[in-house]
């Protein structure tokens, strides 16, 4: 092996000087990390896999029915978000298991029928859609079927989603969309990792089955002073990152870090003041916040990576046109990935970058 | 005949017959019915007055078919395979081309020349030893670790690290991750990353050839991990109800990224499940190219006459899972030292060739170089090479672009106008390939 590295090296240093193109793009966003604290008390600087690791940490604590499973799940999961917690709780509490989403989600649905707090993880968001039945007609549909007699509201699926600067097709989709119209579950998507803990912990103890997105490029580049005690965030409650009263600005996830950036890009070079929310929360989203800022600044431009069509901007759309009518002052406008497949080595050209919506909010103002 | 005896007694006990008029005319059936096979429509079987559960020590393990040993020798000189000079030597140098290729992409990853690669160390053996004993026109449905398959059915080294750097040479224009191959002209159909989807595809399209009488066969490739998904089950009960002219070929490597076989699945392997579900099976050594020669040449002979096929081919996964893997994280690096030992696919062909005076030791150093030099120059050439024009980005989505799609392109055209200092374009092509 070393003699091949010297190899390498001779021929790399030949190569050098003709090839400008395959330095990796840089990422497409700057964290923006969380100023304000949740709770009162100590605080560690973690990165989002250690926060989401700390609240399953706490879960498998407190709660003795609490499992974690999934694909990989033993030695830590490939995004390493379960590291080091089945040395804790043991090979009965964080297992692999074989590979089969369909199989995950149906056995975590099971568990939580029997009264057990399931944690489900699906390696990647792209990998769900075996588990569609299982999640929309059966998680989904559980409580209303019976009678309210059974329910899996125990059940959490994790499943790290969105870009990640190399991903293709198959690891780097958001299906929020898929599953918001899929009446009785519950989607969450988290920004860093304050609001994953949070977040995390309430979809757990929520008392309908959650779809917990998690944004693969947070898991290491975003770190934050995240509180070492349990602690909940609202699921339905939206968060006003940024105050202003031209524009707003709607994202989740990875997105809502292009809008800050953006935001300020916009202040900075024509004087406009947007406001940025970050939604959070899928589905139930909050209407109250969203309607309240687009009523006051009369503008908004909603960002997301999934597709266009039938992305959860239209349902947002649709619904702050009905609320906010008459306070327009420019048509709704989304930027969000194109309506294709996720493509590698066009991503710079297909996410919903900061001068794609920069170009939108300089419409929005001149309409 | 259970059923009609059922109809007839729920008649005369609503007609308030007597018991005893009853049991006279049911018991001599039930008697009868003891000792022979039952009709139910689900399953032809006899009866049984014992209660005896069935579990995996019930069954032989399904042998493991091999024709050599760890040193290359021909175990029964009657299994020696009749395969002609040219072909065993085309067979040991796509290996060698394989390795090196895998070494110097693998490498290429680490420097951020690519953004992923996978290696196939270990299964070098089920790929060459498929490849040649299938004909160049039966479509292969690959899963991510068959790149020697490619090789050997003509694919150049030229082109697979084209697709690697998604460079416009790539015929999948850029638009997949790295490894992600396909050839339409050399039958091997684009691979997916989601696992096991190509399984019931593959049946689908065997399904096709039958009724088209093309005599061509279908062999579909998938890993251990794989087959525990639904798509798996469902692969092998089309391929068997519908008979279909279909290879079913598992690379059993013990390995889904960390998860090892045991934690996959109870029972006789992958293997055990072909009889259970009506395909005819064998499991064979999968570092033994030999053996998988062999076994995947008579498979074929029964696959073109409709009788699908499971194979298990057993090997060990050498590499990292990809390189997105560390697989120090759970397991030794004793456990692999026998693999690129003894046990190494590459090893035993070349010492099969070497006792049959094809192979020296000076011919093994020039394969090598030269193997090497000829992907050094591809990835020289293929860095070179640009992009494709971003606009790639949306076709192909539908066969032809929809009004909406054609506006979005028109709204990124206008876009990249007004802000082309901040997209990498010099890194694409400025205009569409027209060809």
């Amino acid at each position: 092996m070393s003699l091949l590295a010297k190899k390498l090296f001779s021929f790399g240093g030949a190569i050098k000087n003709v090839n400008k193109n395959s330095i990796r793009l840089s990422s497409h966003f700057i964290f923006h990390p969380d100023n304000e604290k949740p709770i009162e008390g100590e605080t560690k600087k973690m990165n989002m896999m250690q926060a989401i690791n700390d609240a399953m940490d706490i879960t498998l604590k407190n709660d003795p029915t609490a499992v974690l499973f999934g694909e990989d799940v033993g030695f830590g999961g490939v995004f390493r978000c379960a590291l080091g917690l089945q040395e804790k709780y043991g090979k009965d509490r964080v297992f692999n298991t074989p590979l089969c989403e369909q199989g995950i989600a149906g056995f975590g649905i099971g568990l939580a029928t029997a009264g057990a707090t399931a944690i489900a993880e699906i390696q990647f968001a792209d990998y769900i859609f075996p588990a569609f039945d299982q999640l929309v007609n059966e998680a989904a549909k559980a409580r209303y079927r019976s009678g309210g007699q059974f329910d899996c509201g125990a059940l959490t699926v994790r499943a790290p989603c969105g870009a990640v600067g190399h991903g293709g097709l198959y690891h780097s989709q958001s299906p929020e969309a898929f599953f918001a119209h899929a009446a009785g579950l519950k989607v969450i998507v988290p920004r860093g990792p304050i609001t994953a803990k949070g977040l995390l912990l309430s979809c757990i103890q929520e008392r309908d089955p959650c779809i917990f997105l998690e944004p693969k490029i947070l898991y290491r580049s975003a770190n934050e002073e995240v509180p070492i005690d349990s602690y909940t965030l609202p699921i339905g409650k939206a968060q006003v990152l940024r105050e202003g009263n031209q524009v707003t600005l709607i994202a989740w996830g990875t997105q809502v870090h292009v809008l800050l950036e953006v935001a300020q890009i916009a202040k900075d070079q024509f004087g406009v003041s947007c406001e940025v929310i970050d939604l959070m929360s899928i589905q139930p989203w909050d209407e109250e916040t969203v309607c309240n800022s687009v009523k006051k600044t009369g503008r908004c431009l909603i960002a997301h990576e999934a597709p266009l069509t039938c992305g959860f901007g239209a349902e947002l759309a649709a619904t702050i046109q009905e609320e906010c009518f008459l306070h327009l002052e420019a048509p709704i406008s989304r930027v969000t990935g194109w309506d294709a497949p996720f493509p590698h080595v066009f991503e710079p050209f297909y996410l919903p970058d900061r001068w794609r919506c920069l170009e939108a909010i300089k419409n929005l103002v001149q309409y | 005949m259970a059923l009609k005896c059922g109809v007839s007694f729920m008649r005369l006990a609503q007609l308030h017959k007597t018991i005893r008029c009853l049991s006279t005319r049911t018991r001599p059936e039930t008697i009868n019915n003891g000792g022979s096979h039952a009709a139910f429509p689900g399953v032809k079987a006899p009866y049984t007055t014992e209660i005896k559960f069935l579990n995996e020590h019930s069954y032989e393990p399904i042998p493991i078919y091999r024709v050599l040993d760890n040193n290359g020798e021909v175990i029964d000189s009657r299994e020696e395979p009749d395969i002609d000079n040219d072909t065993l030597l085309n067979m040991y140098r796509t290996m060698i081309q394989l390795n090196q290729m895998d070494k110097i992409l693998y490498e290429s990853q680490r420097q951020g020349r690519i953004s992923f690669y996978m290696t196939n160390y270990g299964e070098e053996g089920i790929h060459v030893g498929s490849a040649a004993a299938l004909s160049p026109s039966d479509l292969v449905f690959a899963q991510y670790r068959e790149a020697g398959v490619l090789l050997y059915r003509g694919l150049t080294v030229t082109e697979l690290v084209n697709q690697c750097y998604g460079n416009h040479e790539d015929p999948a224009k850029g638009r997949q991750m790295p490894v992600h191959y396909g050839s339409k002209q050399r039958n091997i159909v684009t691979i997916s990353s989601p696992l096991a989807t190509q399984m019931p595809q593959a049946v689908g399209a065997a399904y096709a050839f039958r009724r088209a009488g093309s005599g061509r066969v279908v062999t579909c490739f998938f890993g251990e991990g794989a087959a525990s998904e639904g798509d798996a089950h469902a692969a092998f009960n089309f391929a068997a109800t519908l008979n279909c002219p279909i290879i079913l070929m598992c690379r059993n490597n013990g390995y889904a990224i960390s998860t090892p076989t045991s934690e996959q699945y109870r029972g006789d392997g992958v293997a055990a499940r072909g009889p259970a579900a009506g395909l005819h099976t064998v499991r064979v050594d999968g570092t033994d190219a030999l053996a998988v020669y062999n076994a995947v040449k008579k498979a074929r002979q029964l696959a073109v006459c409709n009788t699908p096929v499971l194979l298990e081919a057993m090997s060990y996964r050498v590499g990292h899972h990809s390189t997105s893997d560390d697989s120090s994280a759970y397991r030794s690096t004793d456990e692999i030292q026998k693999w690129t030992q003894e046990e190494s696919p590459a090893r035993k062909m070349r010492l099969y060739l070497e006792r049959k005076g094809l192979w020296s030791e000076k011919q093994e150093a020039e394969q090598v170089r030269e193997g090497r030099e000829v992907v050094i120059r591809a990835m020289q050439r293929a860095e070179k090479e640009k992009k494709p024009n971003w606009r790639e980005m949306l076709h192909d989505v539908y066969y032809d672009m929809p009004p909406i799609l054609l506006k979005q392109m028109k709204q990124m055209e206008s876009h990249l106008e007004k802000y082309k200092e901040h997209y990498p374009l010099e890194q694409y092509q400025d205009e569409e390939n027209t060809a």
